[in-house]
């Protein structure tokens, strides 16, 4: 329960407290907490910055243009898919394109 | 063609390695947080320290499974960026909104109320703490319900209009989101969630109870646990019912791919267990099963809840043939008509780019009314054979009996736990054949809840959106060399992740079981 004196409290501070003291006090929860904070660090710095970036806003500076690439993709029978292993262009209906 | 197939198949292995390890710590996170809660109101009812007792530990674990899973689903999420961005933008923000109101809730319910969960039993009042494991429980649900909304869209598209100009599907009727296939979904998926973890309650109190530690503790766990599974089981297999309905009404195909049926009937049977034959095609007359032991119009019964209804077969649906209620032949839309409206509906949108381009806005109105009439075959345009539109029949015929044979096997143990808590005669902390039935059992729950999660994947397969966009379609321009390196990369991480759960919950367990459970101080 609260105390008269955390009542008196800042809000802030005592949402900071409640947090501070909750942590401070867990066994088990230290070792889970590890490992979340490895885990978001692994998914959001190094999978989301280096292997995963949004390719359509990366690519493309406007909507417009996003618009356009995604019809292109998805309209046009020689859609290529960049290479890939053999570098080669290859397309939706299965023709290969000459470079 | 095989670097584009290569990149697909590996971007949808990479899909479901994300989606199936996610799926193992979701479903006890929904289920365990009502048990613990419903432990937690016994006990403030009670006022009992064995309750109290009994709260700490099970959210404990809990607590465990629910940090190794969180952020685990944000993989998907970029995997929608990266591997499926023409995906991601084809279908705007219809499924951007639920996800992102998803985002919002699971952040600020999961941030705020796990924490007085946790860190409050001395800080904040009784009452208010049990509120809070509630809402966690709550919390947990609805975040649940808006991905589902949002996969039941991809199944049944509904509440929008396509705008050629953006090239995205855009929102037009958000209520419609929630479809019957979405509700169906969303209790379906969330109810199997207690119906695991009441197995998992039992498994790992049957397995004090094997040790001959903390018995009466393992005995109250296994009451609530036993009677909260049970629940949901039933509401399970209830809402599971009405899947079937939906599916075929919106998914024939996935139906009859289900099913392994090929030619269907009036007063169709279903196949209890049996083997598909692989060389049956839509085309030949092979038989459809190896060997098979049917139920007589049990097909007729789940699909149209009518014992003489006609059930349509994939080679049915292929020529658009039907039977009504009526009992009238109709024609529905054959494959390859669809197909030939798909393609044309593909011309449509390269005419309307090219009337925008050229600033012809009368040639533009008629390309958009062309593409507006065929846009509901619009996937099938992607297609040069209607062999291309048939699901993966094996994979989602024996994903389905796995589901079911191990729901109904999980319905009689549950029967058979709660006689032997209730009934004098099969004591259940003397009946070491049922503990260690019951400590086994806990790994084919998993493996029933993923099956049901292969139906409704692999059944829904070519599409990402039902009719729409085809799974290669969808797919971005990206090297597969890369897709590839981040399958491994993730199917590393999540083994750690899965180690890691499995060997600190083991320990959390064994530890706490080999003290004296009847007091709360844990």
């Amino acid at each position: 329960m609260d105390t008269s004196d955390s009542k008196k409290q800042n809000i802030f501070v005592r949402i900071w407290r409640f947090y501070y003291e909750g942590f401070r006090s867990m066994t088990v929860g230290r070792t889970l907490w590890a490992i979340i904070l490895l885990k978001l660090v692994i998914f959001f710095v190094v999978m989301k910055m280096l292997f995963f970036p949004n390719i359509l806003q990366r690519d493309y500076a406007t909507d417009e243009e996003r618009a356009e690439h995604v019809r292109h993709e998805l309209t046009d029978p020689g859609r290529s898919t960049d290479g890939g292993i053999d570098g080669g262009n290859t397309t939706l209906s299965g023709e290969r394109n000459a470079e | 063609m095989d670097d584009l197939m290569t990149v697909v198949d590996w971007s949808r292995a990479q899909f479901a390695l994300t989606a199936i390890y996610h799926w193992l710590f979701v479903p006890l996170t929904l289920g365990l947080s009502v048990i613990v809660a419903i432990m937690e109101s016994i006990y403030l009812k009670t006022k009992s320290e064995k309750w109290l007792a009994a709260t700490k530990f099970w959210m404990t674990l809990f607590g465990i499974n629910f940090a190794i899973g969180v952020a685990t689903g944000i993989i998907l999420e970029f995997e929608f960026g990266t591997n499926w961005s023409n995906y991601s933008w084809f279908v705007g923000d219809i499924f951007g909104a639920p996800l992102a109101i998803e985002g919002l809730l699971a952040f600020f319910m999961e941030s705020t109320f796990v924490a007085v969960m946790f860190f409050g039993w001395n800080k904040v009042s009784p009452r208010f703490h049990l509120a809070s494991t509630w809402l966690t429980a709550i919390g947990a649900s609805i975040s649940a319900l808006w991905i589902l909304v949002a996969n039941a869209w991809m199944q049944y598209p509904v509440g929008m209009e396509f705008d050629p100009a953006q090239m995205r599907n855009v929102m037009d009727n958000f209520w419609a989101l929630f479809s019957g296939m979405a509700v169906n979904k969303f209790l379906h998926a969330t109810l199997s969630g207690w119906a695991l973890s009441g197995v998992f309650v039992i498994g790992v109190s049957c397995w004090m109870l094997w040790k001959k530690r903390n018995t009466e503790f393992a005995i109250r766990s296994i009451k609530v646990g036993a009677w909260v599974g049970l629940a949901g089981l039933l509401l399970t297999m209830w809402t599971g019912d009405g899947s079937a309905v939906e599916v075929t009404r919106t998914q024939p195909m996935k139906l009859a791919a289900m099913e392994g049926l090929y030619k269907g009937s009036k007063s169709q049977s279903i196949v209890a267990m049996g083997l598909v034959n692989p060389d049956k095609t839509w085309d030949n007359t092979e038989d459809e099963y190896l060997f098979e032991v049917s139920v007589p119009y049990g097909l007729s019964i789940l699909a149209k809840h009518d014992p003489n209804a006609f059930v349509p077969g994939i080679s049915d649906i292929i020529e658009g043939f039907d039977i009504n209620e009526a009992g009238d032949t109709i024609n529905t839309v054959s494959y390859a008509e669809r197909i030939a409206r798909g393609k044309a509906a593909h011309e449509a949108l390269r005419d309307f780019d090219k009337a925008r381009a050229a600033g012809d806005k009368a040639l533009e109105n008629d390309a958009r009314a062309r593409l507006k009439a065929d846009y509901p075959y619009f996937g099938y345009g992607y297609f040069e054979s209607v062999d291309e539109a048939i699901p993966p029949v094996a994979m989602t015929f024996y994903s389905f009996r796995i589901m079911v044979i191990l729901g109904s096997y999980f319905l009689a143990f549950y029967i058979l736990v709660l006689l032997a808590v209730y009934w004098d005669k099969l004591p259940i902390e003397r009946t070491r054949w049922l503990q260690l039935l019951a400590i086994v059992s806990v790994p084919f729950m998993w493996v029933c809840s993923e099956a049901g999660w292969v139906v409704a994947e692999v059944g829904r397969q070519p599409w990402t959106v039902q009719d729409l966009l085809p799974t290669r379609a969808a797919i971005s321009s990206i090297p597969s060399s890369s897709v590839i390196t981040t399958f491994w990369l993730f199917a590393a991480i999540f083994t750690l992740l899965l180690i890691a759960e499995v060997s600190i919950m083991m320990r959390q367990i064994s530890k706490r079981s080999s003290t004296n459970l009847e007091t709360a101080n844990l």
